[in-house]
């Protein structure tokens, strides 16, 4: 459960996120997109207490964000650029994370075995390609199988078989009952992926729907092609 | 928190700077008592020494570190793991590696020359120093994503507390000679812990004589058991101020 009440950020005189609420239970999978620089990233960081709103309140499973941290265990996080420790390599950044997050659960290692991530165990992360950092981010973000996914723009920089195999496992942990929450700009990936939409515009949130409904009310049966029709609708 | 002081230790093992400036540190200790008959001359000389270079070296190579370790700490974040114990982490590993080598690296050789009082002051202020400059770097790096800016403020801190300071107080000395200022100087002094690192140690050798009536002021002040905690307790703070400072500067940080 992710519960985000009211939440505005300011960075300097820009405003990224301007009022935004909205509650997303378990078994859901919500696509978050909206135009370069609406404020996803943000909202996203606020979530996972990276940025810290300069209002409102965001609750993770009933455990407020601000000051918590507990909460991170049940968040597998899979950030739009990964950032590493340059002179590590990728074994002893698995290795490390493993360590420090002293989980005794089970693992679950069907990424690092998709995409053969073990073959390449000793290669340093600063010598490696945007292409395997994403898998190397998204190993890490389903390895202790939590509960809650934040994916932003996973399938950027993978090639068609891998992000084959990503949406594969998506869907996969899907059907387990978690909530997801996916941005891309690639909507036509997400077609049958995703349960509902949330549409962000300049920091505003303009809607939080379900799939279904949005489908009717535009008449589109493509999200590409009901999301043109809404920016369309909000230009004029 | 172990474990991520842990990796933070490795890591900075393995950059060997701090491997090398240990080796630098024997090399000048042994090179000055080697030189000098007089073991009290070659502590003189060494304080000096020490006094200029580890504040450098701690504060440089901390803000440095600090900056190149924004990717660890980011990856660190998005795991459940507490703000503050990524930050205090992090201050353990710089200040314990830095503080580690100066005592290996002034210890020894003074363990072999001149196991005297003065060489345990010595020892215990260049510690201090070491994790006194530890902390200013975190302190200057928390304010700013821009590189160059942090380094550059540490810079000007070491400037500061290294000449500057010791300028401004000359200064404060010729214009107000003509009161009574020597008991003001003993507070002047607690402002700056490389000074009161180097009153403490000189204060120890019996050359405060040739500081005239300031250093028989010092002397009666920072000579009694009295003195000498309060000095430890001053210290104490200049380490553990900036960086609770950092601390919650890098608790409100958006990353």
């Amino acid at each position: 459960m992710i519960e985000v009440t009211h939440i505005n950020k300011t960075f300097g005189k820009l405003q990224v996120l301007r009022d935004v609420s909205f509650r997303s239970e378990g078994g859901t999978c919500m696509a978050l997109i909206g135009p370069n620089g609406c404020g996803k990233t943000t909202l996203i960081k606020s979530i996972l207490g990276m940025v810290l709103p300069d209002s409102g309140t965001i609750a993770v499973n009933n455990e407020p964000v601000a000051n918590g941290w507990t909460y991170r265990s049940q968040i597998g996080y899979m950030p739009q650029i990964g950032r590493y420790p340059e002179n590590m390599t990728i074994g002893q950044v698995m290795e490390m994370i493993s360590d420090i997050r002293q989980s005794n659960q089970k693992t679950d290692e069907d990424i690092i075995n998709a995409f053969s991530l073990r073959q390449l165990y000793n290669k340093r992360m600063g010598t490696l390609s945007g292409g395997t950092m994403q898998k190397v981010s998204a190993a890490i973000a389903f390895l202790f199988d939590p509960g809650i996914m934040i994916l932003d723009e996973p399938t950027a920089g993978l090639d068609p078989v891998a992000s084959e195999i990503l949406k594969e496992k998506i869907l996969h942990e899907k059907a387990k009952g978690k909530l997801i929450m996916i941005t891309s700009h690639i909507l036509s990936e997400l077609d049958d992926l995703i349960s509902h939409v949330m549409y962000m515009q300049d920091g505003n949130l303009v809607f939080n729907k379900d799939i279904e409904t949005l489908r009717k009310e535009t008449g589109e049966d493509k999200l590409s092609k009901a999301i043109a029709h809404f920016m369309k609708k909000t230009d004029r | 928190m172990k474990k991520i002081i842990k990796y933070i230790l490795l890591d900075i093992v393995r950059n060997k700077i701090v491997l090398a400036y240990t080796g630098i540190l024997l090399a000048i200790s042994f090179t000055v008592f080697g030189l000098e008959d007089n073991t009290q001359k070659g502590m003189l000389t060494l304080l000096n020494l020490v006094l200029f270079i580890v504040p450098l070296v701690c504060v440089i190579f901390s803000t440095i570190y600090i900056y190149n370790s924004s990717e660890f700490v980011e990856l660190l974040l998005s795991q459940p793991i507490k703000r503050k114990s990524i930050w205090l982490s992090l201050y353990t590993g710089l200040a314990g590696a830095l503080a580690l080598s100066f005592l290996a690296g002034v210890g020894i050789p003074l363990l072999l020359y001149d196991r005297s009082a003065t060489g345990i002051t010595l020892l215990i202020m260049g510690m201090f120093l070491s994790i006194i400059f530890v902390a200013i770097a975190m302190l200057a790096s928390v304010g700013t994503r821009d590189k160059a800016r942090g380094i550059g403020l540490s810079i000007m801190l070491w400037l500061y507390f290294a000449l500057v300071f010791d300028g401004i107080v000359l200064f404060l000395l010729f214009q107000f000679a003509d009161y009574p200022i020597e008991k003001a100087m003993v507070g002047v002094s607690a402002l700056n812990p490389v000074d009161l690192a180097r009153i403490m140690v000189l204060l120890k050798m019996d050359v405060s004589a040739l500081m005239g009536y300031t250093g028989a002021i010092f002397k009666d002040f920072f000579g009694t058991q009295q003195g000498i905690l309060v000095s430890m307790v001053v210290m104490a703070i200049w380490a553990t101020a900036p960086l609770l400072l950092s601390l919650r500067k890098f608790n409100r940080k958006d990353l």
